[in-house]
């Protein structure tokens, strides 16, 4: 697993794959995608990361502990749900804008922030059992 | 009056309120904390004072407050004479009982918190007894359990008071559970959940087909709270509470919410021969059994807890006799009872604060040292005596009333009475006079006068005894009439006078049972001997049967904990698999499912059926790879090889969902495959396995069954939903409206992040607690292993401490794989993942397996 040519690349794998799992989240609402395979995506190159350095350089690559993303992630999607009370509607009742932006329009809305955290639930979860796994015995969790 | 709504709300409100302040204002007015908040109590006395006269006028009182109106459920309270009554006696008597507590414990550290846990007390008996609404009924009589366990456990440090208050919690929370059954049960029956509304039902419950089970829960409710024998033994444990607990629990609340309950569902569930029987029953052997009891102690506060039963099942026989008479005697036998019984508690704890002991052998001469208190006793004692200037004379006489009759079931009854009469009177006798008169012994603390924290309560309920006497008329007219009429549901007029005739034999019988009770002081220490040498032959008392039963459930609870849970991950999936194929396979063989599946006349035979599939190439090319992971996983020469297998499998089944127009599906099973595969493989790795999967004949021969009826099941149960037809209404309506009212064009993500929002919302948080549990498993076994194996597992112990170090056992399996001896074993001590093999090889010795052997599958 340790090759050179692996600890090389993987970094490059890692950038790309990253960026493409967040391209997969964003267009989930009209093509194939959403939070769920994306957070999938960004775990597994979490999990790349971890087999080609360490656990320990992986964890210090993501800043956050990856628990912590996915609680932050839980937070989020409640949190999003919570923003149509303000216009009277029940819990998770979905809100739209839509921004003119250079031409094009930008839609936002309630359910990409929930998309967003399911994301991160995911992805938080899924990375922090792979480095817990890939993690040396010594290692502190 | 409108006001009066929420002025009765506050007087079971209130105390709840002086209950979170108290901790804070003790720490302000330490001395004077008690008195000061004495005024809660005091101030609700004075306010229920005010409410005799509308209730004497008008019968009764209601009020409401909106409770849970959707369900028609009001807090609804009820004053009439029986709640008035009740409510008088507990705040008046719970007023002295805090300016004792305060006196009592003064210096406590926790007094604060004491005090507050007297008022919530107070405060949830309060409600009890007004509550008209019974679901309002039940809560009160729950908080009283509860504060009471607080109350009686507040001195916490001692293992008897802890084991007192849980016997208490306990047995009195079996009484609630049947409360709470029978206050369903007679809502199902009768519609009404309130109290005064089942008063006024035509003809009660008695002739109802199920008045036996209901009598029956509301019974038990009632003897548990009132320790009517054989479930009594918590009262006298609960004795381990400070006096001031003992006084107000076992005097005029508590224990007789029990009394109360029986008194207020009298009209409808009384007089029956199953009410009268059972009641006049166990309430006879209650006063007997209690009374001497009483004499066996020699602990002043035993005696007064022993003599408490006796009192309990004097007022159970009385209600259960329900004449009138038995009914005045019993409204007369509580209140007097309340008033002697807290005064001779609060009495005892003086003597005990300031003597330093409560052995009655050791008490003697006190008359003159302390001979306020000497003088509160003897108001009490006479009360507990029944001597005329009391009013506890008068409860009695009218016990005795009509009671001497040729019937010989009345005249068995009376006998009873009598002889319970006479030993409440000498143990009565005993706990007056033995520590005051006679010739002064030395005791632990230099007895003197007690302060006037402590001697307030006494001396006040003992002159309320007396005036509540020589006030007859207005007794009988504001205490008794009211609350006689609310038990019987008919008018009831008091013919208490202090014109005695001598003429009647009533008060000869009177006579009788003093002279009786005279004769039994005498002869107490003689008694005494006699009854515990009768205990020590018999061999064993309810307490102690109350423990096995308790060690009993607590070895049972541990026996069917190791049965589930016994930490064996094999037997797990086992377990889980199983289930599954059952699942899967009752409803296809069971109730006839697979019935779908046979051919039916239009498609004429089997070959209609097994027709051979048109398929494309491409379309056979996946299905071959995935009948070429399913072969591999059987014959993989090792574990690795496996895992990597079922990877193929499931791409196969991505590629089928991507070909059959799914690819959100496809997308999402090929990235779980990926990541099932490195991480089974990740796991592989971090246990000690042999690299192959050596198993015996019969384990292979269970799991192979097991897998192929899971797998044929499936198969079965997608082959009967398909031929039925499908229903798209659902999948209609998401097609026709997610781009108009969602604005997405993927209806699975529509569907998962705003038509199902909540859905994923809880998932997404079960994903997360998962990962947590699983993270947590992860560190426990890397902790066990950095301990191993040069500590060897702690030995296994039997009997339910194990529980605490279940450690799961090492699988059968594995047993002979440790042929390594101990050195190469402790080379293995810190396997590296890189170093598996060698460490396979090294055999996994005694290293204790946080998971046993073998993992399956498992989905992320």
């Amino acid at each position: 697993m340790n090759t050179v040519i692996f600890r090389t690349i993987a970094p490059m794998i890692v950038a790309t794959v990253l960026v493409f799992s967040l391209y997969i989240c964003l267009r989930g609402h009209n093509e194939p995608g959403g939070g769920f395979i994306g957070g999938l995506i960004a775990a597994s190159a979490i999990a790349i990361l971890g087999m080609a350095t360490s656990a320990a350089k992986a964890r210090r690559a993501l800043h956050i502990d990856p628990l912590a993303i996915a609680g932050f992630g839980v937070l989020m999607a409640a949190l999003s749900g919570l923003l149509s009370i303000f216009n009277g509607n029940p819990f998770l009742t979905s809100i739209w804008l839509y921004l003119d932006i250079g031409g094009s329009t930008v839609p936002l809305s309630t359910p990409l922030i929930f998309d967003l955290g399911v994301y991160c639930v995911v992805f938080g979860t899924i990375a922090s059992i792979a480095l817990a796994l890939e993690g040396d015995d010594t290692e502190e969790l | 009056m409108p006001n009066i709504d929420a002025s009765i709300a506050l007087v079971a409100i209130a105390p709840f309120v002086a209950a979170a302040l108290a901790p804070l204002l003790h720490r302000f007015t330490k001395p004077w904390t008690g008195w000061i908040l004495a005024l809660v109590p005091a101030a609700i006395f004075v306010f229920l004072l005010g409410l005799i006269e509308p209730v004497l006028a008008t019968g009764a009182i209601s009020a409401r407050i909106g409770w849970v109106p959707a369900y028609g459920l009001d807090l609804s309270f009820y004053v009439d004479g029986l709640s008035l009554t009740f409510a008088l006696t507990i705040s008046g008597i719970g007023a002295l009982i805090v300016v004792y507590s305060g006196a009592y414990l003064a210096g406590h550290p926790h007094l604060g918190r004491f005090l507050a846990f007297l008022l919530a007390f107070m405060g949830a008996m309060l409600g009890l007894v007004l509550a008209d609404n019974m679901l309002a009924l039940f809560m009160f009589w729950e908080l009283t359990a509860v504060t009471s366990f607080l109350l009686i456990g507040f001195d916490a440090v001692r293992a008897a008071a802890r084991r007192g208050a849980i016997q208490a919690l306990v047995i009195t929370n079996i009484g609630g559970m049947a409360l709470l059954a029978g206050v369903i049960l007679v809502q199902q029956l009768t519609g009404e959940w309130e109290l005064s509304g089942l008063s006024a039902l035509e003809g009660g419950l008695q002739s109802h087909g199920l008045y036996g089970l209901v009598l029956a829960f509301f019974l038990v409710a009632a003897f548990t709270k009132s320790a009517q024998f054989p479930l009594h033994f918590w009262l006298p444990n609960a004795m381990e509470a400070p006096t001031p607990v003992s006084a107000f629990l076992h005097s005029a609340t508590m224990v007789q919410a029990g009394v109360y309950l029986l008194a207020r569902t009298t009209p409808w569930l009384g007089d029956t021969v199953a009410w009268t029987t059972i009641l006049v029953g166990f309430g006879s052997v209650t006063l007997i059994w209690g009374a001497l009891g009483a004499l066996k102690q020699t602990d002043l506060k035993q005696m007064l807890a022993q003599s408490t039963i006796a009192s309990l099942g004097l007022l159970v026989l009385l209600i259960g006799l329900g004449t009138e008479t038995a009914i005045a005697g019993m409204v007369i036998y509580f209140v007097a009872h309340a008033l002697y019984k807290a005064g001779l508690f609060m009495v005892v704890g003086a003597i005990d604060h300031e003597a330093g002991t409560r052995d009655i052998n050791a008490l003697g001469g006190l008359a003159g040292k302390m001979p306020v208190t000497f003088a509160a006793a003897a108001f009490a004692g006479l009360g507990m005596f029944g001597l005329p200037p009391t009013i506890a004379f008068f409860a009695k006489e009218e016990m005795y009333l009509y009671l001497l009759s040729p019937d010989w079931q009345a005249l068995a009854v009376l006998a009873v009475l009598i002889a319970g009469n006479a030993l409440l009177a000498a143990v009565g006798a005993l706990v007056v006079l033995k520590p005051f008169l006679g010739p002064a012994t030395a005791t632990p603390k230099s007895a003197h006068e007690a302060p006037l924290g402590l001697l307030a309560g006494p001396v006040i309920l003992g002159i309320a005894g007396v005036v509540a006497a020589l006030w007859l008329d207005g007794f009988g007219m504001i205490v008794l009439e009211p609350a006689a009429t609310a038990i019987l549901g008919e008018p009831f007029e008091s013919h208490l006078t202090w014109l005695l005739n001598f003429a009647n034999p009533v008060i000869w019988l009177s006579v009788f049972t003093w002279l009786l009770a005279a004769l039994v002081y005498r002869r107490a220490s003689q008694l005494r001997t006699l009854l515990r040498r009768f205990d020590t032959a018999l061999g064993w008392t309810a307490d102690t049967k109350f423990d096995a039963v308790m060690f009993g459930l607590i070895r049972f609870a541990g026996a069917v904990t190791r049965l589930l849970h016994h930490g064996r991950l094999e037997v797990y999936l086992v377990t889980v698999f199983s289930m599954l194929a059952l699942a899967l396979v009752v409803p296809l063989f069971g109730l006839g499912a697979i019935g779908a599946l046979w051919p039916t006349a239009e498609l004429g035979n089997w070959g209609a059926k097994l027709a051979w599939p048109d398929m494309q190439l491409h379309e056979w090319g996946v299905i071959l790879l995935a009948l070429a992971g399913l072969g591999a996983v059987v014959a993989a020469p090792n574990r690795l090889y496996s895992i990597l297998a079922v990877g193929i499998q499931g791409t196969a089944v991505a590629l089928i969902f991507l070909i059959f127009g799914a690819p959100d599906l496809a997308f999402t099973q090929l990235m779980v495959e990926i990541l099932s595969v490195v991480i089974l493989a990740l796991v592989m790795t971090r246990l000690n396995l042999d690299e192959r999967d050596h198993r015996p004949f019969e384990d292979w021969a269970r799991d192979g069954t097991l897998a192929l009826v899971c797998g044929a099941g499936v198969s079965l149960l997608l082959m009967v939903v398909l031929s039925g037809t499908l229903d798209t209404r659902l999948s209609d309506f998401f097609i026709a409206t997610s781009v108009p009212i969602a604005h997405g064009a993927n209806i699975v993500n529509v569907i998962l992040v705003d038509y199902r929002g909540f859905d994923t919302l809880g998932e997404i948080s079960v994903l997360m607690a998962a990962g947590t549990a699983i993270l947590v498993l992860v560190r426990s076994s890397r902790k066990g292993r950095l301990l191993s194996p040069s500590t060897p597992p702690p030995a296994p112990v039997r009997g339910w401490v194990s529980l605490a170090s279940a450690e799961p056992v090492p699988s059968k399996r594995e047993v002979p794989a440790a042929k390594a001896g101990p050195v190469k074993a402790a080379k293995a001590a810190r396997p590296k993942p890189a170093a598996t093999a060698k460490a396979a090889k090294a055999g996994p010795a005694k290293a204790p397996k946080p998971t046993a052997t073998r993992r399956k599958r498992t989905t992320p």
